[in-house]
């Protein structure tokens, strides 16, 4: 009788487990199917290749496209030096103390910090204090600082995953502190690392809260470019498309299709980080 | 036999804990000096404080003096990488980096500024008795290598060096049989060149390589002298007790 109870019990459980994993794929190939189904249409190269016309009802996406990728650009300038140093500094360097460990655990809150506080720390900040304006610098940097906490934990991550074997090794033949984090530890944590990073710009590829008051704007006339002026950028020409625009029916094509160009920037920079990750394994073994 | 290394009154703690008392040892040179005792005597700690691998634990001290023939190892005025570079180390599980044969054997060269050409490379290699197995295929990753094959690799990256000692961590430890009676061939061969101290949980092992062995207990050197004394007719009763099994 005992048996029967618990196969029954087991039967449920698996039964539920499995819903539960059937319920979140619906709902993600829900979402897929409808910004595929109603933005393949638009997809062609005149849609990547031209600047929006005819207030934004007809034309292409160049202009958010060039806009997004300096964005990105400028983030990773910022954030990846700073961020991957600032990891080595407290994972290699810095004494287990308290101040130490008060710094990790603030950088961890930073992550959960939501992106609009960000936003409007970067207005205040690099807009008005520092005197940028509304510009491509502006937001590529506020970008950068809510990238830096993902970095800065992955690389920690990807440092503290290395055996200390590996750094007895190198400092047994003679290497110094330095030496053995620039040739062994580095090189063996680089899969991590790049993954991390990878991740980290194609979340802050997609953000939209940080950019609204830094630098992003609704349209502007020819290609974006200079990163002391205002930009484009898929994200926020998403939201405006879809939300802000006077004519909605009329862009709601546009709409979808650029939703599924951010999708495929997004999802190809996924790629590159799991084909990063497997290329280093593959090395590694 | 000429003291290559030696340590007078030692003590080394870990914050409060006291590891090593008052030790007082002398190693010889082109001789292999087998480090016996339980767990947690202090043997690992005593062989890592010649090469100075406590110096990345912030909370070691160390007191008493280390020596290297007449060179004081904890001295300001000589760089810890000198030291490394003179006494190296090959440790209890095979940690090749993660680069090609080629390179695990050229790296510490070229840190060092010694020469690293191919021959350099193709000697020490021979030295660890690896070169047949692996001249054909210098630029595989050194982590492809089996077990056995690995801890030779560490062995020739340590001997590229031409260092003076090579301390040995339980360098057998985690290899099969016949990896391991390689690797102690190897040892009994480098004792004419380099003075080696290995640390040792294998009682056969110790009698079948070391000259002489060094029995210790909670951080104490108990007894010492010619390993066939120790081991036939040892004066200690804690020394019987623990060569014959009866704890450890």
């Amino acid at each position: 009788m005992q048996h029967k109870t618990r196969a029954l019990s087991s039967v449920i459980e698996w039964g539920t487990l499995l819903l539960s994993t059937l319920l979140v794929c619906f709902f993600l190939v829900v979402v897929i199917w409808e910004i595929v189904s109603k933005g393949a249409g638009q997809l062609s190269w005149e849609f990547v290749s031209t600047i929006p016309s005819n207030g934004m009802t007809e034309g292409g996406i160049i202009t958010p496209i060039i806009g997004t990728v300096l964005l990105t650009l400028i983030t990773a300038i910022f954030s990846i030096p700073f961020g991957v140093a600032c990891a080595i500094y407290l994972q290699e360097y810095a004494d287990d103390t308290w101040l130490t460990r008060t710094i990790r655990a603030s950088i961890r809150n930073l992550s959960g910090v939501p992106s609009i506080i960000y936003g409007l720390f970067g207005l205040a900040l690099f807009v008005q204090a520092f005197q940028f304006g509304t510009s491509l610098i502006a937001a590529g940097l506020t970008l950068g600082l809510l990238s830096l906490p993902y970095i800065i934990t992955t690389t920690e991550e990807a440092l503290m995953r290395i055996p200390n074997s590996v750094r007895e090794a190198a400092l047994a033949v003679g290497a110094t502190k330095f030496e053995t984090i620039k040739d062994v530890i580095i090189p063996s944590a680089m899969s991590g690392i790049l993954t991390g990073v990878v991740l980290t710009l194609s979340r802050a590829a997609g953000e939209t809260a940080p950019i609204l008051f830094t630098g992003a704007a609704f349209y502007i006339n020819g290609t974006s470019g200079f990163i002391n002026q205002e930009f484009m950028a898929l994200p926020y020409h998403l939201y405006m498309l879809s939300t802000q625009h006077q004519s909605i029916d009329e862009v709601r094509p546009i709409a979808y299709g650029t939703a599924l160009v951010l999708i495929i920037v997004v999802f190809f920079l996924n790629l590159t980080a799991f084909y990063i990750r497997y290329k280093y394994r593959k090395n590694e073994n | 036999m000429k003291t290559k290394l030696s340590a007078e009154n030692l003590n080394i703690s870990f914050g409060a804990k006291h590891v090593l008392k008052n030790v007082n040892v002398e190693f010889s040179e082109n001789e292999i000096t087998a480090l016996i005792g339980p767990s947690g005597c202090g043997k690992s700690t005593l062989l890592r404080s010649f090469n100075r691998m406590h110096d990345l634990s912030s909370d070691a001290k160390i007191t008493g003096s280390l020596k290297l023939e007449n060179l004081d190892l904890y001295s300001k005025t000589v760089p810890v990488t000198e030291i490394r570079k003179r006494i190296g180390m090959v440790f209890q599980k095979a940690n090749p980096f993660p680069k090609s044969i080629y390179e695990n054997i050229a790296y510490g060269l070229k840190i060092n500024n010694l020469p690293h050409d191919k021959a350099v490379i193709e000697k020490a290699l021979r030295e660890a008795f690896l070169w047949e197995e692996v001249k054909g295929d210098l630029k595989m990753p050194a982590t492809r290598l089996s077990g056995g094959q690995q801890q030779r690799l560490c062995i020739a990256r340590a001997v590229a060096l031409r260092p003076e000692v090579i301390l040995m961590d339980e360098p057998c430890s985690a290899l099969d049989p016949v990896s391991t009676l390689k690797i102690e061939e190897l040892i009994s061969h480098l004792k004419e060149k380099y003075t080696i101290v290995i640390v040792t949980h294998n009682m056969q092992q110790a009698q079948r390589i070391a000259d002489k062995t060094v029995f210790m207990y909670l951080g104490e050197v108990k007894e010492e002298g010619p390993t066939s004394q120790i081991f036939g007719n040892p004066l200690n009763e804690m020394t019987t007790n623990y060569i014959t099994g009866q704890f450890g």
